[in-house]
């Protein structure tokens, strides 16, 4: 397939990137569509594996829910419909504490990664129901792997955070949630995966992917034209758009969820929760809000205001902090709201990889999804997250 | 560093403390300018390295005036008229998530 | 201290120094509902602090302010001081923050009258107690009486730092120097906007201040100074042929506009090259991208008290023609003088732009200097980060927190652009700017609590997990 570079079109930067790094190499093993923290982790296990890949991504305004997001590696809801994807969060948050380690010793970077046990806070005795039964649900799944969880009361939670507000009721436990500084993984995945020589080319919209005859694909942008024998399709959003260039397909639409972030204070939150958490840089983030078809990425002020509410009623001081930030972000839900993961039957080398909780599920993408793609085959075990679960057969 | 004209010097005086110290200040003034005039340069550590700033910009843009006002951290002394009987102490390192 | 006593508003202008008083102003009579905030605690802008109380040495600068003044007073809006707007939505809902206490407002017009910030100047040591910005310490002296006294040092370039100086020398002090930055070239490259400036009325009030200071400073040039604590106390400011010590240093470059509330808006920004700092898109009326929105005065591109008191008055008639007050022709022709004694301030401008424009390394973060104040970010992290593979201002943010903190970047986005752009050779309009967001200025958790909402907020929270 590497025979393909004899095929090469003149590629000119019409945006010139002053990048020691950056070569005018226009023929790769291996591109990547897509620089969020999706792709970032799969570029930096296929460049670890030593072939020589180039990141493709969108400018310093993007759609990157990478940016945006509320930064948990977060296990104790997940997979309701899906049990393999319980099991895939699961695995994936057991791989973090290897993940963060390696990027650590590769950029240089603190993860700031916390696995302590998370929190879901509950504001009445129905909410707190409704959380339960869920769990419940959960876990009566067949096929399930259990994951440890419990029903706290007040009482317990108080305990190790006594700032706790007296709304609330309770709450569900499992200690194997946790977070991370999202902000410095993004960064420590960019920086390992020059670092293993992957090319970082941003302001290079793909528009078009036209497989080769002969294997291989060429990637058209603006900016002009790159081969690349093995594609991955990491581009979030982008992807629905990609997908059925190489005959594969992604049925993602945006979903907006807005966020708040407070002036940094000492320490007092030693947990996450999946709407409050305090960053190890000492600012409070508050989130997150689930709105379809959203016109934008603006945040609304009454939803910041019933989000802040419930804040202030989990935690009563905190109403007394100063909100620096505000910011809505656009998440990558599939119908089904799980993953897809796929290889391409009638494009042979291209792959898709696309999902919401792209911070949980980092350890998974770098650890087990890169190497496979490296090794040219998606595992049995990802079967399930074919996006051909969504070809229903029309009712008989 | 600073000296106050004679004509606002006549303005009425406010008592207030600075780091429990007793202090006055001008009428009109903001507690920035009232420190200032006390010789003080620096109002606050940084929440990050902890090194001493002082105020900056005197008009709520820069955010290095923050202190710490009648026992409520990080406000913006720039901001904040002097009233009779503050207190009025640096700001040292990242706040308290409690007044 | 009060809240804005109604919901909504037929026009809200949002400051009340000289463009926001000449847009209230021009609506005297009008019969609309006018709500008129400012965060600081009189009216006046930067240029005239203090207005309330002026010193006398001072006095004559204030006669024009206090005649507009009393203008804007005439057309009985509701005038809110402390007032600090801190959420804009393009609707034109706005929320407004006095006292700890929020309220949201509807506005079928609004007028931003947000004015300038002092340039970043990213020098080493700029963030050293002792040291503040020319503008900073004006503030001081006109609002509080408050002189920089012992040795007293201006560094920089433009019109504030002079006429700084002057002001300095009429109460009766004296900088000990003035370690002029302007770059060398500038006076050669302003030279074919001088027809432009000779017929502005800038001319005859800029050479004899220019005199009277020259006489009585030593002035020194240096284009890149840096200034560093002394052991046994007090600041030294050392530049390529010099150094002098200092008990209190003063820094300034120029004005910017103030883009956070218009970017907050959604208004559209573009960059100008002959003031090196972006600027939102408005036509000769002020209005902005966003429909209902207008700019006016410096927020709209820096053109000094007078152009920003006949900016906000032309802002204020498109108002009341678009609020059916006064028809076409009338605004038309009321407008006429206001846009002709306009461009007369303008043609001066582009010579004054020209003459002080620091040059790009002057703009850019030494990479021994913090550029990010708030979130101690230096120059050398920065250029690191875009090397690293940060493209522009919003993934830089990504990397190093840069413009997150509570200053929401205010000290460091055109720092941060400019640097970007020169370590990628690329212009700063192909950049772009650091985007802001609501909230524009830091308010409680509480405040934001407090808002308006409806089945639809709480169905987006709750319908989660
Ligand atoms: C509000 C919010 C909260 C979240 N909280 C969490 C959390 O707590 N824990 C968690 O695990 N996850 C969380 N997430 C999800 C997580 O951020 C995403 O799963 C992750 O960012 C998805 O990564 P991505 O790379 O697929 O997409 P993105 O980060 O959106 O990146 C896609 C990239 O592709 C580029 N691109 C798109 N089209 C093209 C094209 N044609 N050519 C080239 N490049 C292109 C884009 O510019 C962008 O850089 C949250 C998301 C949101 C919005
Ligand atoms: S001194 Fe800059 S905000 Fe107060």
């Amino acid at each position: 397939m590497h025979g393909s570079c004899a095929l090469l079109a003149i590629a000119r930067a019409a945006v010139p990137w002053k990048h020691p790094g950056m070569t005018a190499r226009t023929c790769f093993d291996a591109a990547v569509i897509g620089g969020g923290v999706v792709g970032l982790a799969i570029a930096r296990g296929l460049a670890r594996a030593g072939l020589a890949t180039a990141i493709l991504d969108e400018g310093d305004v993007a759609r990157r829910a990478s940016r945006a997001n509320f930064a948990l590696v977060w296990v104790q809801s997940k997979g309701l419909g899906m049990p393999a994807y319980g099991a895939w969060t699961a695995r994936s948050a057991a791989l973090w504490p290897r993940l963060a380690e390696a990027l650590q010793q590769e950029s240089g970077l603190a993860l700031a990664l916390r696995q302590n046990g998370g929190y879901t806070l509950c504001l009445s005795e129905e909410e707190l129901e409704a959380r339960r039964a869920a769990m419940m649900r959960l876990h009566n799944q067949p096929g399930w792997q259990p994951i440890p969880w419990e029903v706290q009361d007040h009482a317990a939670i108080a305990r190790v955070m006594p700032m706790l507000g007296r709304d609330v009721v309770g709450g569900i436990y499992c200690p194997l949630d946790g977070d991370v500084n999202s902000l410095r993984l993004f960064r420590a995945l960019h920086v390992a995966a020059t670092r293993h020589g992957a090319t970082y080319l941003p302001e290079r919209q793909v528009e078009r992917i036209e497989p080769l005859p002969a294997g291989g694909f060429r990637l058209h942008s603006r900016q002009g034209v790159l081969e690349a024998a093995r594609i991955v399709l990491a581009a979030g959003l982008g992807n629905a758009r990609l997908a059925p260039m190489v005959g594969l397909q992604a049925p993602v639409r945006p979903q907006r969820g807005q966020v708040m972030v407070t002036e940094r204070t000492a320490p007092f939150l030693p947990h996450p929760m999946v709407t409050i958490r305090q960053t190890d840089e000492g600012s409070v983030m508050i989130g997150d809000s689930k709105e379809e078809a959203p016109p934008d990425d603006r945040t609304s002020p009454g939803i910041l205001a019933v989000m802040a509410q419930r804040a202030q009623r989990m935690f009563p001081l905190l109403g007394r902090l100063q909100v620096i930030r505000s910011w809505s972000g656009l998440r990558v839900m599939s119908p089904d709201g799980f993953p897809i993961y796929d290889e391409s039957a009638e494009a042979p080398g291209a792959f898709l990889a696309t999902c919401h909780s792209g911070v949980t599920l980092a350890a998974a993408h770098a650890e087990l999804l890169a190497p496979m793609i490296a090794a040219g085959r998606l595992a049995p075990e990802l079967a399930p997250f074919s996006a051909r679960r969504f070809d229903v057969p029309a009712a008989a | 560093m600073f000296r106050r004209l004679p004509e606002a010097e006549s303005r009425p005086v406010i008592p207030f403390t600075f780091e429990g110290r007793p202090a006055e200040g001008r009428a009109g003034d903001s507690v920035a300018a009232a420190v200032l005039a006390l010789g003080e340069l620096a109002c606050r550590e940084t929440a990050i390295s902890r090194t001493p700033r002082g105020p900056y910009c005197l008009m709520g843009v820069c955010f290095d005036c923050l202190m710490e006002i009648d026992g409520v951290p990080n406000r913006q002394a720039c901001m904040v008229p002097l009233a009779p009987g503050m207190r009025v102490a640096r700001q040292r390192g990242p706040r308290q998530p409690w007044p | 201290m009060t809240l804005p006593a109604r919901d909504s508003y037929d026009l809200v202008v949002v400051g009340a120094g000289p463009a926001g008083m000449g847009a209230v102003a021009e609506c005297a009579g009008q019969g609309i509902s006018l709500l008129w905030v400012d965060e600081q605690p009189s009216p006046g802008g930067q240029i005239h602090r203090g207005l309330a109380a002026p010193l006398s040495a001072l006095a004559g600068a204030y006669q024009r302010g206090l005649a507009l003044l009393s203008a804007a007073r005439a057309a009985q809006a509701e005038y809110l001081p402390g007032a600090t707007v801190w959420q804009i939505e393009p609707g034109a809902s706005l929320g407004v923050s006095v006292g700890g206490a929020s309220r949201l407002v509807a506005a079928r017009r609004v007028i931003l009258a947000t004015g300038a910030l002092e340039r970043p100047m990213p020098i080493p040591g700029w963030t050293l107690p002792g040291v503040m910005t020319v503008g900073g310490a004006q503030t001081l002296l006109k609002a509080q009486g408050l002189v920089p006294s012992g040795r007293v040092v201006l560094v920089g370039t433009g019109p504030l730092l002079w006429l700084f100086a002057a002001q300095m020398l009429a109460v009766g002090a004296r900088p000990a120097l003035i370690l002029d930055t302007t770059p060398a070239g500038n006076a050669r490259r302003a030279l074919r906007h001088l027809p432009g400036f000779l017929a502005s009325p800038y001319l005859a009030r800029g050479l004899g201040l220019l005199r009277r200071v020259r006489r009585a400073v030593p002035v020194r040039r240096g284009e890149h100074p840096a200034i560093r604590p002394r052991p046994a106390g007090g600041l030294l400011i050392a530049w390529e042929s010099g150094e002098a010590e200092a008990d209190l240093i003063l820094l300034h470059q120029g004005v910017v506009p103030h883009v956070h509330p218009a970017q907050a808006a959604g208004c559209a920004l573009a960059w100008s090259e002959a003031q090196a700092c972006f600027v939102p898109v408005t036509d000769a009326w002020g209005e902005s991208s966003i429909p209902g929105i207008a700019i006016a005065g410096d927020g709209a591109g820096i053109a000094g008290a007078e152009a920003a008191e006949y900016g906000g008055r032309i802002a204020a008639l498109q108002a009341l023609a678009a609020l059916g007050r006064i028809d076409a022709a009338t605004r038309d022709a009321r407008a006429a003088p206001l846009l002709a004694a306009r461009a007369r301030w303008l043609a001066g401008r582009a010579f004054l732009d020209a003459l002080f424009l620091p040059k790009p390394a002057q703009r850019q973060a030494a990479p021994e200097a913090i550029a990010c104040r708030c979130e101690e970010v230096s120059g050398a992290a920065l250029r690191q980060a875009v090397r690293q593979g940060a493209t522009g201002p919003n993934q830089l943010k990504a990397f190093l927190r840069c413009g997150m903190g509570p200053c929401q970047g205010r000290q460091c986005a055109l720092t941060v652009v400019e640097t970007i752009a020169a370590e990628r050779g690329l212009s700063p309009a192909a950049i772009g700017p650091l985007r802001a967001r609501n909230p524009i200025k830091p308010v409680t958790l509480a405040e934001i609590a407090a808002m308006p909402v409806s089945e639809a907020d709480i169905a987006a929270v709750l319908g989660r997990r």
